[in-house]
């Protein structure tokens, strides 16, 4: 089942509808609802290898659906630690959960300042009433 | 920004919450639900799909006969009244113009059903070679059209089965319909023509019958897995009809237009072929990409690609060298960048399992 439209307060937000979760001196990241609502049901991951840069405002991987595929662009620079591989083996995790189980991967992050580039939820919600 | 058609049932569309997009000039629904459930639930059970977005051409005149069977592929002569036949409008090429299913509504009367993208260039070819005797219309916004189509679907709208390529009138809940014995999913069902002004009772009866709204989308990829072409991917006019694995609805013992360039390439056999494949490694190829046979070979392009919501795999089509285009041949797919292995296998790609 699809998640109900929601936007976490506790995130930061990038314009391309990606987030960060921020903790210490790592950050989780994941697409927000928005996003996977407009791809519709997602049927591919294809995550970036653990250990490999990203870059902020880089693309990190793609998802597919069915008729799109959609580049995920990273909101903060950093190692990747983790791939989230219930997301590569199950990728409508997603779609039902996309701030909790359906993250994407986690990064230590190499230049902690750049949050402060980020958007608040309330910023945020600001391109979505423009999108 | 050009204005988009809409057809008759557009509100209802909008009313279930579909998503709206533009297609060949037209607004019509990608999705109501999602793509992979509404594709599961033809392939389970019944769904209805608003294909009134497509041409109808009707043909009639002493000579209609002379200029279908001087310009469509296949022998319109095997077609007798009640009876349809799937065929292309062909170039001096072979390559197609268009492809359709003509329905012999009398002995001097042709219904051509064709794609929404290729009605004005199909009207316009027919009105061309008009013969003395023979009108050429397009009709198109007269009618209003609905793929019911699934296992169940004849059930649900309460029809008994018949002969696949055939058609008769009927009526569906009181409404009016051209009930036709074809479609372009792989199973079993019906296309019903009715007047324009008919549509939204007719798409009511049929919802309320417990069919299942399907959208472009899962049309798309119910016609990929039992590989159905698409006309503007898979099949044009810059591949001859050999080529794109559609000599069977050629009669090239009949004279059609590009029937010489035809027989010549069947004589010679084709240098590429449209061919179906399946990823065998967990990837999803798109339109466009390039694929390779795995020992070398020249290229060739992918015409469409999808995940098979049945298999829950990367499927598609795509031209290969004629010499590489057995199945069980290994390929590779650039996918972006990275090299992703494939396999061509026959045709089609999703086979029911036999009870």
């Amino acid at each position: 089942m699809a998640a109900n439209e929601s936007y976490p307060e506790d995130l930061l937000y990038h314009p391309e509808h990606d987030w960060a979760r921020i903790e210490g001196d790592e950050a989780v990241l994941g697409v927000t609802w928005y996003a996977q609502d407009a791809l519709g049901e997602l049927v591919h991951y294809e995550p970036p290898t653990e250990g490999a840069t990203v870059s902020k405002d880089a693309s990190y991987g793609e998802v597919e659906s069915v008729k799109a595929v959609s580049d995920l662009i990273s909101p903060l620079s950093g190692e990747v630690l983790e791939v989230n591989q219930k997301v590569v083996d199950a990728p409508e995790t997603v779609n039902e959960d996309p701030y909790g189980d359906g993250w994407l991967i986690r990064i230590r992050l190499t230049n902690p300042s750049e949050r402060d580039e980020l958007l608040s939820l309330d910023s945020y919600k600001q391109v979505l009433a423009e999108a | 920004m050009q204005t988009l058609r809409r057809t008759p049932l557009h509100d209802r569309h909008v009313a279930l919450g579909a998503r709206m997009v533009p297609f060949a000039g037209w607004e019509m629904p990608v999705q109501y639900e999602g793509v992979i459930q509404e594709h599961k639930a033809v392939r389970a059970d019944a769904g209805v799909f608003d294909v009134s977005h497509m041409g109808e051409l009707e043909i009639e005149g002493p000579t209609a006969r002379d200029l279908l069977q001087s310009t469509l592929s296949n022998d319109v002569d095997k077609l007798e009244v009640g009876g349809a036949q799937y065929t292309l409008l062909t170039n001096d090429d072979g390559g197609i113009v268009d492809d359709l299913i003509v329905y012999r509504l009398g002995e001097f009367h042709f219904l051509l059903v064709v794609n929404a993208s290729n009605r004005e260039p199909a009207y316009r070819w027919l009105k061309e070679r008009e013969l003395r005797g023979s009108d050429v219309r397009d009709v198109s916004d007269e009618y209003a059209l609905l793929a019911v189509q699934g296992p169940r679907a004849l059930e649900r709208l309460g029809l008994e089965p018949a002969k696949p390529f055939t058609w008769a009138m009927g009526e569906v809940d009181g409404v009016e319909v051209m009930i036709n014995r074809t479609g372009y999913t792989g199973e079993e069902g019906v296309e019903l023509a009715c007047m324009a002004d008919d549509a939204v009772a007719l798409w009511d009866a049929v919802l309320a019958r417990g069919v299942t709204p399907v959208g472009l989308g899962a049309r798309d990829t119910l016609r990929l897995e039992v590989c159905y072409p698409l006309h503007g991917n898979d099949i044009g006019p810059q591949w001859d009809a050999i080529s794109s694995g559609l000599g069977w609805a050629c009669a090239l013992d009949t004279e059609f237009t590009g029937v010489e360039r035809l027989r010549q390439v069947k004589a010679a056999g084709p240098a590429q072929k449209l061919v179906p494949f399946v990823m065998t490694e967990k990837a999803i190829p798109r339109q466009h990409m390039t694929i390779s046979p795995a020992d070398g070979g020249g290229p060739g392009t992918v015409t469409s690609g999808s995940l098979s919501p049945m298999l829950d795999i990367g499927i598609g089509m795509g031209y290969i060298p004629a010499e590489r285009s057995a199945a069980g041949t290994e390929l590779v797919i650039d996918v972006r960048g990275k090299p992703r292995r494939a396999e061509i296998v026959k045709k089609p790609i999703y086979k029911k399992e036999r009870a």
